[in-house]
């Protein structure tokens, strides 16, 4: 039996959220096949089969998974979960809209957002917005894993699998995909950054939010922010990180204006350094920033970018 | 048109959780429970569906120990029309929460059930795209707007990267995400006429689903602990640690 990884790709390039799950599903001790579901994705799956650790390369090319719906690729899974011991996504927002689905049709438990794979059936993930790390045995069967990206290193480039082409599976026509707004940004992905700058309700404008973005892009780095900032309209969701946005696990996390509530907190917590700079000496930030700076932002921040632009 | 919201009761979102000194789980004793803020957000959405004339009754469900009637009173506050609990003794794990749920959809024929995306205690995400898989219906999950027109859904999703907008066929699932609405208060007034409201009661064994876990939970602990690190006094001071320390 092998394992099978259900691949985050937008068709023509993997995502890097898929060689991290690659790497979780190693830790299985299992062959490791890697499923690309898409529309025109033989980009994708040319550079799935460079993973190192991936033995075949499983390609479902078809209209119908052109957008990832939850229905049809559930359906899609199903179809091949008979010849696997476990079924893996990264915990991106497909991987958590499609695979609690294909639990429920193989009847058994999903573990979500795994974060340590201890033996085959024993998992470690966290609970109450990180609060605590659960550790959980499931029980013998087929398991069903998201895993959370930024605590597996991603699989390196070097290998060479199969490739194989199989037909579409039934398609449930339940839903239809309408249209997309992206969050466009030219900017890294926040999940697989090095640098991530993020701000806080500490910006207090939307024309704030702006400079910061400016010294993002001086280094090279994702933008990010708290929830707050978001609820506030400073910055779009997909900005948003912690308990129910993304998780980050940057070389170095630049915390402007943001206090530090737990379920922030949750969302940084394997960035290697943190840096936070806070008019607020008392924001919980501090107790856990690697440099902290409690200074006004609008002081800050100009003097930042002035420094970085040398 | 019916519509069904299931609504957990769970830790409050303020309450800094405390662990059992055998690692067993969380402290429970005395300590504050609300209804999770993502089912508050789809009681909302559901209210408000009423109010638009779009949905005829909402219909609000809770799996857990007797305590979750109160739970249930508050979605009633809220502008529920009628309360269902299924008395349960341990947590629930999703996918019998979920086989509980298409036993009520079964019976009720909702043409919308309205799920928050994740219970903020176990933080699974699992539950609504476990009932829609059951029901062999759509599903829309993490919504950020719904309408709802004749016998589809629109549903505007947040996804990695920005929104996505898909039709759904109904009857479908919706999980609500963070930004959908701004829940109401139940007002006082609200919340004393709730108390006189009834809570129908039900038990797994209605339903023929077996709760038992099958998940065992090894230990609980808390997770490793990051030291504090030193404070700066300017913003030069910092950019040269941070040269130092290689990360520039």
């Amino acid at each position: 039996m092998a394992s099978l990884v259900l691949a985050e790709h937008n068709n023509s390039t993997l995502s890097e959220a898929t060689a991290r799950a690659v790497t979780a599903a190693r830790h299985l001790g299992e062959p490791v096949h890697v499923l690309i579901a898409g529309s025109g994705c033989g980009g994708a799956a040319d550079e799935a089969v460079l993973l190192q650790g991936v033995d075949t390369v499983v390609v479902a090319d078809d209209p119908r998974y052109a957008h990832m719906l939850a229905e049809p690729v559930a359906m899609l899974i199903l179809s091949l979960a008979s010849g696997y011991a476990s079924v893996l996504a990264p915990a991106t927002a497909n991987g958590k809209n499609i695979l609690p689905r294909v639990a429920a049709l193989l009847d058994v438990p999903q573990i979500s957002d795994v974060t340590r794979i201890l033996s085959p059936d024993h998992f470690e993930r966290p609970a109450y917005a990180g609060s605590v790390i659960e550790t959980v045995a499931a029980p013998d069967g087929k398991k069903v894993l998201t895993v959370r990206v930024s605590a597996f290193a991603p699989a390196p480039s070097g290998g060479a699998a199969l490739m194989v082409s199989i037909p579409p599976a039934a398609d449930p026509g339940l839903s239809e995909f309408l249209d997309e707004t992206p969050a466009l940004s030219g900017r890294p992905e926040l999940s697989s950054a090095k640098i991530v700058v993020a701000g806080g309700r500490g910006l207090h404008t939307a024309e704030n939010f702006h400079h910061l973005e400016r010294i993002a892009d001086k280094l090279g780095a994702a933008v990010g922010a708290s929830r707050a900032a978001v609820d506030a309209g400073f910055a779009a969701n997909a900005c948003q990180i912690g308990q129910t946005g993304q998780s980050v696990a940057p070389d170095l996390y630049l915390a402007l204006g943001i206090s530090g509530a737990i379920q922030h907190l949750a969302g940084i917590k394997d960035a290697k350094v943190i840096v936070a700079i806070n008019k607020d000496e008392e924001a919980p930030i501090f107790g856990i920033a690697d440099y902290g700076l409690v200074a006004d932002l609008f002081q800050a921040l100009p003097e930042l970018e002035l420094a970085l632009g040398k | 048109m019916k519509v069904l919201v299931p609504v957990k009761r769970a830790v409050d979102y303020n309450v800094k959780v405390r662990i059992k000194a055998d690692q067993s789980g969380i402290d429970l004793a005395n300590v504050k429970m609300s209804m999770n803020p993502f089912d508050e957000i789809a009681v909302e959405e559901a209210v408000r569906l009423k109010e638009k004339g779009k949905a005829e009754e909402v219909l609000v469900v809770s799996i857990g120990p007797k305590e979750a009637a109160e739970t249930l009173r508050t979605a009633l506050a809220m502008g529920a029309d009628r309360a269902l609990l299924i008395l349960t003794g341990e947590a629930v794990e999703p996918l019998a929460v979920a086989k509980l749920l298409k036993g009520v959809c079964l019976e009720e024929q909702p043409g919308l059930v309205i799920a928050g995306k994740q219970a903020i205690d176990k933080d699974a995400g699992q539950a609504g795209q476990m009932l829609a898989a059951l029901m062999g219906w759509a599903q829309g999950t993490f919504a950020h707007a719904l309408d709802v027109e004749g016998d589809a859904a629109i549903v505007e999703r947040e996804v990695d990267g920005g929104l996505q907008r898909l039709q759904l066929r109904l009857p479908a699932v919706i999980t609500t995400d963070l930004r959908l609405n701004e829940p109401r208060y139940a007002s006082l007034p609200n919340m004393m006429k709730a108390r006189k409201k009834l809570v129908a009661e039900k038990t797994p064994a209605d339903y023929g689903v077996d709760v038992r876990p099958r998940l065992k939970t090894i230990s609980v602990k808390e997770p490793p602990r990051r030291a504090g690190g030193i404070k700066v006094g300017s913003v030069a001071e910092l950019i040269d640690k941070l040269h130092e320390a290689r990360v520039l």
